[in-house]
């Protein structure tokens, strides 16, 4: 049996998605990913050359102009390479109204303990309206949840 | 959050599907926030700007039967007409984007001014109005030099505001967010409108965090295009939306106001070297350029004005933009100065953007000057090569085909 931990957690956007942890020690702005791949172009960035599809973003904010990041989220939505979900330290105006209108599902207010728990690829569930977040350790011979809704 | 009766029934259907949408993504977001009520705004701002993302939302509110209870000034766009008759005949997609972007905007209600400084004209708030701006120049300026109460709004919370006429009461509207919780020291030369481009790109260089900041040490006012300016690199710089200046702005009579009679949590300093080093960053390579382009954000006619008398009777060498709203093309048309550029060789264009996807491609990959480090900063990912410049010494290399 893998090993199963279940963290509480604020919704702002609600619904819930499942995908393969992505952690990121920067902030990122969707106009800076490859709209077709999902794959962050941004020099510098700790997730250069990562793909957000279908993974579970685990970032500390949003940032970016007011009007690219809904563009860009909206791009990587349309070709099915956007994030499953979001998890967010800290809520900001400009990600948080583009989130909750794309209807992609985001948390806030994470028990501190999931940040000392989750690693990249530990398959995660996020459900936003019920205010969980699930994590099951890639290590712990958990097999790797397909992300949703990709091609 | 509390919402009243009214709100309440926005949220649940009432009005349509379009109203209940815009009001879901106000209140998740005043709840993010922990914003206790929503609260009527008398002005908004919104993109209109052509971006794929964002026709697709402002078509799903109208469709929805979403009409604006404020009506919202927009951001510019692209004057198709013109650019079609004088740069080149740009392709069905950026063509249709254009169109269905202004057909949305049209239709939801917004007045089509398509212009990015907004806070100059058309829409200028009072002291303590409490509205939804959502372009990143024009929020620090309201908020700042006006002393309105703006939020760092997206393209999409401004237009949900203008729709339901309402914001969630946080940030930036409550008294005690907007007092500084930083002191900058500017202890550098800051009296022309490039000091002020170049201050408001280094600040957030030098200290990163997200706090209000009061800067002293500046004795001399900005004028307004230099005060649009600061704003437009603090916000690509970094992301600030508010600002005081002691002695300066109206929240700021001195620093310990503006502190709101607390302890700063920073004190940092800007030296001329802090300046300096923006400079460099962005002074591009001397020698050859092959086109022009200014006003990011849109120049003022006193700027056109001065750009007339730059000419001086000769050309310009390379393609020349300069970049206005259509109340400023008009006022140069009255002034003369519409034929003085025009006869150089220049090109006076309203309504547009030089960040619109598909609209500039002859220029991609080529060296230019522009007197925005906003510009340069965000048109990077065309290609584009630009030497940025004070404005005049950007007209001059337009004229002679060359920076220095």
């Amino acid at each position: 049996m893998a090993e199963q931990l279940t963290f509480s957690c604020r919704s702002i956007s609600e619904g819930a998605g499942r995908g393969a942890a992505l952690t990121s020690q920067h902030s990122l702005c969707f106009a800076m990913c490859d709209p077709t791949t999902g794959t962050v172009i941004e020099k510098g960035h700790s997730l250069d050359c990562q793909s957000v599809a279908g993974r579970v973003l685990v970032m500390p904010s949003g940032k970016g102009s007011s009007v690219v990041q809904a563009d860009g989220l909206y791009r990587l939505i349309i070709n099915n390479v956007a994030p499953a979900a979001i998890v967010l330290e800290r809520p900001e105006p400009v990600i948080v109204s583009t989130v909750i209108a794309m209807e992609i599902p985001l948390v806030d207010e994470v028990d501190p303990a999931f940040y000392e728990a989750v690693e990249n690829g530990d398959a995660v569930m996020v459900d936003a309206t019920a205010g969980t977040i699930t994590v099951t350790k890639a290590g712990a011979g958990a097999a790797a949840p397909a992300a949703p809704a990709s091609a | 959050m509390e919402l009243t009766t009214f709100e309440q029934e926005m949220l649940d259907g009432k009005y349509g599907e379009g109203m209940a949408l815009a009001m879901k993504v106000q209140v998740g977001t005043g709840r993010a926030f922990y914003a206790k009520r929503m609260v009527p705004i008398t002005r908004a701002h919104v993109a209109a700007s052509a971006q794929q993302g964002d026709i697709y939302f402002v078509t799903k509110l109208v469709d929805a039967g979403a009409r604006c209870i404020v009506p919202p000034t927009t951001n510019p766009s692209m004057d198709l007409e013109y650019v079609s008759k004088h740069l080149w005949a740009m392709d069905q997609f950026g063509i249709d984007n254009v169109t269905k972007s202004n057909e949305a905007y049209r239709r939801i209600g917004a007045i089509m001014t398509l212009n990015c400084t907004p806070e100059l004209e058309k829409n200028v708030p009072a002291f303590g109005e409490v509205v939804a701006f959502s372009e990143s120049s024009a929020t620090p300026y309201v908020n700042s030099v006006l002393g309105a109460r703006s939020n760092r709004e997206s393209s999409i919370s401004a237009l949900c505001a203008a729709v339901t006429g309402r914001v969630p009461e946080y940030g930036f509207l409550l008294d005690e967010n907007r007092k500084a919780e930083v002191v900058v020291e500017v202890e550098a030369t800051v009296e022309e409108d490039f000091d002020w481009h170049l201050l408001g790109y280094a600040y957030p260089q030098v200290y990163k965090g997200g706090e209000v900041p009061v800067f002293t040490g500046i004795t001399k006012r900005a004028t307004p295009e230099g005060f649009v300016q600061f704003g437009a690199e603090l916000a690509t710089s970094g992301s600030v939306a508010m600002y005081h200046i002691a002695g300066i702005t109206p929240e700021a009579p001195d620093v310990e106001t503006a502190l709101g009679g607390k302890e700063p949590k920073a004190r940092v300093t800007i030296t001329q070297a802090d300046l300096e080093r923006v400079r460099e960053q962005f002074a591009g390579e001397a020698g050859p350029i092959e086109f022009a382009m200014f006003g990011c954000p849109h120049l003022s006619i006193r700027q056109i004005g001065e750009a007339a008398a730059q000419i001086n009777g000769r050309r310009f060498a390379v393609d020349t933009w300069f970049l206005v709203s259509s109340l400023t093309l008009e006022l140069a048309d009255r002034m003369g100065y519409l034929a003085t550029i025009r006869r150089a060789g220049g090109h006076v264009l309203p309504d547009t953007c030089m960040d619109i996807p598909g609209a500039w491609d002859v220029y991609y990959d080529r060296p230019g000057v522009t007197e925005s480090q906003k510009c340069a900063f965000y048109c990077q990912v065309y290609g584009q090569r630009y030497a940025v410049r004070p404005f005049l010494q950007g007209v001059e290399a337009a004229i002679t085909g060359e920076v220095h």
